[in-house]
């Protein structure tokens, strides 16, 4: 599957997201999940399974994916490690580390 | 032999080969699989191509600009554009920029793992533009390239460092914790603004917060940077083509095409321009940034990110609407004393209203609300204006080109390391290179002392802001 963040420019805060989201990925021991990072408006529903975008995209994000998770702080680890593993489940991916 | 040295000299003085072997140098340090850094290092070169050839569409239709103006107004117009100069720098200086980009960000984690400045900056994108800045002012002092090279990296660093930490203070009252720091080329004036919105916090009519007013919905398409830099350029060349009449247009720059056509066309082509110059430099980074943040993790206890804009607009969405229109409605103030004054007149720049602005309004409503986002917003859409027009002396034939930086750090960093050139020279410049260094380290050491002095407890955080500043 490939989750993908985006934001206005695609260049600064999208990508330190997309980091931050490998950076969950890892910690849940997941792989073979692809991630990318873009300009909002080049987004297309068959750019990605997940688009991941902060509050003030929420908008902008509308109807861009099938599937778009809304983060309220784009540097919370909690939050995204949370909304990721919801986004994996959702997709049917198993989950190594689960307790 | 010779033949094949000045081969070898040729292939070494392209910058995309330069940009190209720092990535390698990145991918092999987060020991990536032979494929990987091959695939990236490829590509880190041929996304650099792309970004210089953005270069080209965008000079092509800012040359008309430069000559509809002059005609209608005779005086010079200049756009602040960060892709559009930086795009022309690198033709240029492409080299040594790329190599000040990298040795900037090592001298940023030297700094941050000898002080208590502890910020990593990760905007990858403005770092880069910052780059191209100081490679211009250093190589018109006319340094030998080594010494452009190791005066204008550390020059680089501090300033990477130094932004986020005076922006700092702020950002605690932001993000509620001090976990991240704000990365970004306005952040003196970001700071500025919000110590302003500090000193004019009214306690006996206190300002509500900007996230308690309801906004219209649709004003989504201003996420899009494409689209509003079209719209604003299309705009602006449009209302230049009517001031310089059609009969000059149709006659000198159109080649007879009807002058409204020509102007939204133009107009179109530089936000082309600026699209495909951000898609070069996203590939670019995608190789670079992640191994530097990897490194300094490993480097700096306590590293805490310095990262771009948008990641305060999670925090308030609605001041992000208010610091544009505010700091928009500066910028054209500043325009209009501009033109009273009949200086160069600078065009405000829509992506860095939008920018600066909404930086600068979350941060103020955070020091005293919905008054504390309209003053700091305001207050950056006149720094914004006025700097740019200070910093076209210091650099050089650049500076005639018709774009400029935008962003105040640019300005700042201009203002300090360009005039100390153009006044002292070189000897000067590296003075001033040197003395910052020795500030950075008194400021450091002043402050760690008062806070032990203190014994924690008291706000810090604004006695970190205040001493930066006054250094």
């Amino acid at each position: 599957m490939k989750i993908l963040t985006a934001c206005s420019t695609g260049l600064g805060s999208s990508f330190m997201t997309q980091l931050n989201i490998e950076k969950a990925l890892k910690q849940l021991g997941v792989e073979d999940v692809e991630t990318g990072h873009m300009d909002i408006a080049s987004v297309t529903p068959r750019s990605a399974d997940v688009l991941f975008v902060g509050r003030d995209m929420a908008e902008a994000a509308q109807g861009k994916c099938d599937d778009v998770v809304v983060l309220d702080s784009l540097i919370d680890m909690n939050e995204i490690t949370a909304k990721v593993s919801d986004a994996l489940k959702r997709h049917g991916v198993a989950l190594p580390t689960q307790q | 032999m010779n033949g094949f040295m000045s081969v070898l000299l040729d292939i070494f003085r392209q910058p995309s080969v330069i940009v190209a072997l720092i990535s390698l140098i990145g991918l092999w340090v987060q020991h990536k699989k032979a494929t990987d850094i091959m695939q990236g290092t490829i590509r880190t070169m041929v996304g650099f191509l792309v970004l210089t050839s953005g270069t080209t569409v965008i000079s092509n239709s800012l040359a008309p600009f430069g000559d509809m103006f002059k005609h209608a107004f005779h005086v010079q117009g200049v756009v602040p554009s960060n892709e559009a100069v930086v795009g022309m720098v690198l033709v240029k200086y492409g080299s040594e920029a790329a190599l000040i980009f990298f040795f900037g960000m090592i001298v940023n984690i030297l700094l941050s793992m000898t002080s208590r400045f502890k910020y990593i900056y990760l905007s990858g994108h403005v770092a880069f533009y910052m780059a191209t800045m100081i490679a211009v002012i250093f190589e018109v002092s006319g340094l030998p390239t080594w010494g452009v090279l190791v005066w204008g990296s550390i020059a680089q660093g501090l300033i990477v460092t130094v932004s986020p930490a005076l922006v700092q203070p702020f950002m605690r009252d932001v993000t509620g914790s001090d976990e991240v720091a704000f990365g970004h080329t306005s952040g003196s004036s970001v700071a500025l603004g919000g110590l302003i919105a500090r000193l004019t916090r009214s306690k006996k009519h206190p300002s509500k917060s900007t996230e308690d007013i309801k906004f219209p919905k649709g004003l989504s398409f201003l996420r899009d940077t494409t689209v509003i830099v079209a719209l604003s350029m299309m705009l602006i060349y449009v209302v230049v083509a009517l001031c310089a009449g059609p009969t000059y247009i149709q006659a000198k720059l159109s080649n007879g095409q009807n002058f409204i056509v020509f102007a939204l066309l133009q107009g179109a082509t530089f936000s082309a321009g600026v699209f495909i110059i951000l898609a070069g430099v996203r590939v670019v980074l995608n190789e670079i940034v992640p191994a530097f943040k990897g490194i300094s993790e490993k480097l700096v206890k306590n590293a805490k990110p310095a990262l771009d804009v948008p990641v305060t607009f999670t925090f308030a969405p609605n001041a992000v609407m208010i610091g544009f229109i505010s700091c928009f409605i500066g910028a054209i103030v500043g325009m209009l004393i501009m033109i009273a004054c009949h200086t160069t007149i600078v065009i405000p720049g829509v992506v860095s209203c939008f920018m600066t602005g909404a930086a600068a309004a979350v941060i103020g409503n955070s020091q005293s609300g919905v008054r504390g986002a309209v003053i700091s917003s305001f207050v950056s859409g006149i720094a914004i204006s006025f700097i740019p027009l200070f910093l076209l002396p210091v650099l050089g034939s650049v500076g005639l080109a018709n774009v400029t930086y935008s962003g105040p750090d640019f300005g700042v960093a201009g203002l300090i390391f360009g005039y100390a050139n153009k006044f002292g020279g070189q000897v000067a410049l590296i003075v001033t290179v040197i003395l910052s260094v020795v500030l950075f380290y008194i400021a450091s050491v002043l402050l760690t002392r008062r806070e032990k002095a203190k014994k924690a407890g008291v706000d810090s955080a604004d006695a970190d802001g205040a001493a930066v500043t006054n250094a």
